[in-house]
């Protein structure tokens, strides 16, 4: 096929056999490649250079509180459900260094850690983590205010995003509108049929990267397959979170006795927090030498659960497990929405499989709306 | 340099693991000594000089009336005193007697118990003196030392980690093996501050940094009843090196009635 003809929005077939070309590409002009890869019975995300290091055959089962990996007999690379990593931890790291004081005399030098930020090619975004990235950019990305780490790594960012055609049980993304089918905003989108990947370009450096490569006209037949895929998938979901009273019910039940029940069960660890693709709180953290000669600032992520989180001069403000996950759940689905516009939540389910106790706040959110007691 | 603090560093009924932490500073050691008077460290060295000292550092539990009668002493000459490790902070492995009897223990062990003088129950440092900072963990963390050494010494409260061992599994980007495998695993109720060294490895966390303030104990022992694979494991992952730190020992209990 004819390299011209490439165009974005338009959709390709790429044989499965040519995808290390793809990746070679992205390698070629600068992209670390990173995708899910099998680790000790589980899923990371983790730098790969070929199409065998995706779990080929795995599929991963999710319910609240337990992740299993299983191999099935099929060959396809991408029906496994993400699992507790998500791609926050490469455009947000969980420890950053923000600057080090070196003594010089009387005072002090600053050096600024290294500009350079490194150029990541996220192989295998979901919808709803499309919209998890979408919506930290409008945290560290303001008008008013700009992280120069997050938007370097953002600017930097190749998004080759897949839609999910075997959502896992605790997927409710249908109920946030992020998927299955994955939303504008990536380079290029990928469908994965039999023996083909069905790939639809988004951005001119999509189109760019694809050139070259023994791309076929995607024929009706393929489209149509994708598309039955695709519905079958959205039927599959069954989770759902009714959002048609958020933020308000979060806003107007803060006195609510269901928090004092969900508080016997929540073990206040912080897991939630840690997994969820747009929680962004963070704690800064000074070390020293032991001579006094240096001082290093790091940025850490940090967790409302923690007992630290708000403890300020003269005592915490929220002493109990209760105003904890209070105040968690009324930001996350309350006043996010007037903070940021839209929902903390894009239906990924993290936060209710890798919550120990299988706290489901799908199953939760709807006793607000039951009388107090 | 005269006016360096002192440093002295006590050995009770312990392993010796938690001095052998300080030893293990190789990278920062020479510093260390050059910024702080080490006054008495006998693991590290037989120039042993009497009190008073500025920092005292005291490993292992009161188990017996002679150990009680040095911890007052010690407690006397020190400006400031940190109990290091889980059995100053908690009793450790040899708290398990305290819910036992401890003369059966030794007449199983000892050919001639009668030789042995001993108390009933092995004790926090904390239950015979007031004590300034407790490091908890089994042993101690290295970084967590050398944090203190250095905040004492810039008049600046250390930084140490109040939260759940869980988070620092999902900093590191470690994988829950309780909910990715059903490992039993202590990290949701215990305090960080390892580094999260167990689950790195596969293993489940046994609390050896002792529980969170406010760990819900409660919780956590439902769920992990739920998917023991022997009968009182739960029980069993709680009575360990931390057995004796309160919210551990009364989790036990309830599991027991």
């Amino acid at each position: 096929m004819s390299q011209e003809k490439l165009e974005i929005g338009s959709t390709y077939a790429l044989p499965k056999a040519e995808f290390d070309n793809l990746l070679a590409r992205l390698k070629e002009k600068g992209f670390e490649t990173l995708g899910a890869k099998v680790d000790h019975e589980t899923l990371v995300y983790e730098p790969i250079s070929a199409l065998a290091d995706l779990p080929q055959g795995y599929i991963s089962e999710q319910k609240a509180g337990e992740f299993r990996l299983k191999k099935t007999h099929h060959k396809r690379y991408f029906d496994y459900i993400p699992g507790a990593h998500s791609w926050k931890q490469f455009l947000f790291p969980s420890r950053q260094e923000l600057f080090t004081l070196h003594k010089n005399g009387d005072g002090w030098n600053t050096e600024l850690p290294d500009v350079e930020q490194p150029k990541y090619a996220f192989i295998g975004v979901r919808g709803c983590e499309l919209s998890a990235i979408q919506i930290q950019d409008g945290i560290f990305m303001r008008e008013d205010f700009t992280d120069p780490t997050y938007a370097k790594r953002r600017q930097n960012l190749f998004i080759l995003a897949v839609n999910c055609l075997h959502p896992a049980e605790t997927c409710f993304c249908t109920s946030l509108k992020t998927g299955p089918k994955v939303s504008p905003g990536f380079d290029i989108s990928l469908t994965e049929l039999e023996d083909v990947f069905l790939l639809e370009i988004g951005s001119e450096i999509g189109r760019l990267v694809l050139q070259g490569l023994p791309l076929e006209a995607s024929s009706a037949f393929l489209l149509q397959a994708a598309q039955k895929g695709l519905e079958r998938a959205e039927k599959k979901i069954q989770r759902e979170l009714d959002t048609s009273d958020l933020p308000d019910l979060m806003t107007k039940n803060l006195d609510h006795n269901h928090w004092q029940e969900i508080a016997e069960r929540c073990l206040s660890c912080g897991n939630c927090t840690q997994v969820c693709p747009t929680c962004f709180c963070w704690d800064t953290v000074d070390t020293s030498d032991l001579l006094g000669k240096e001082t290093k600032r790091e940025r850490v992520w940090d967790s409302c659960f923690n007992p630290s989180y708000s403890y300020y001069a003269g005592g915490n403000t929220r002493p109990t497990i209760s105003t904890r996950y209070r105040q968690w759940l009324t930001h996350k689905l309350g006043t996010w929405k007037e903070q940021y516009g839209t929902l903390g939540c894009v239906g990924c389910g993290r936060c209710i499989v890798w919550c120990p106790a299988g706290i489901d706040l799908t199953e939760e959110i709807p006793l607000f709306r039951e009388e107090k007691s | 340099m005269t006016t360096r603090p002192t440093l002295a560093v006590h050995k009770f009924s312990s392993c010796d693991g938690c001095q052998l932490q300080i030893l293990n500073m190789e990278d920062e050691i020479l510093d260390l000594a050059e910024v702080i008077d080490i006054a008495y460290f006998l693991e590290a060295t037989r120039d042993a000089r009497p009190g008073p000292y500025t920092i005292s550092m005291v490993e292992g539990s009161v188990t017996t009336e002679h150990e009680v009668e040095r911890i007052k002493k010690i407690r006397q000459e020190s400006t400031i005193l940190i109990s290091i490790g889980t059995c100053a902070t908690a009793g450790g492995i040899q708290a398990l007697r305290n819910v036992a009897d401890a003369d059966e223990y030794a007449n199983i062990v000892y050919p001639n118990p009668e030789y042995l003088s001993y108390l009933k129950e092995a004790s926090p440092i904390s239950e015979y003196v007031d004590v300034d900072m407790e490091l908890w963990g089994c042993p101690v963390n290295k970084k967590q030392l050398l944090e203190v050494i250095v905040a004492l010494l810039q008049n600046r409260r250390p930084v140490l980690p109040q939260s759940s061992v869980c988070m620092e599994c999902k900093q590191a980007g470690t994988i829950c093996v309780l909910v990715s495998e059903g490992v039993p695993c202590l990290g949701p109720v215990t305090q960080a501050g390892c580094g999260a060294i167990c689950p790195a490895n596969g293993r489940g966390c046994f609390g050896c940094f002792g529980p969170q303030d406010g760990a819900n104990t409660d919780s956590l022992s439902d769920i992990l009843t739920d998917i023991e694979r022997y009968p009182g494991e739960t029980k069993r992952l709680y009575s360990n090196i931390s057995n004796f730190a309160p919210a551990f020992y009364e989790a036990t209990r309830k599991l027991t009635d």
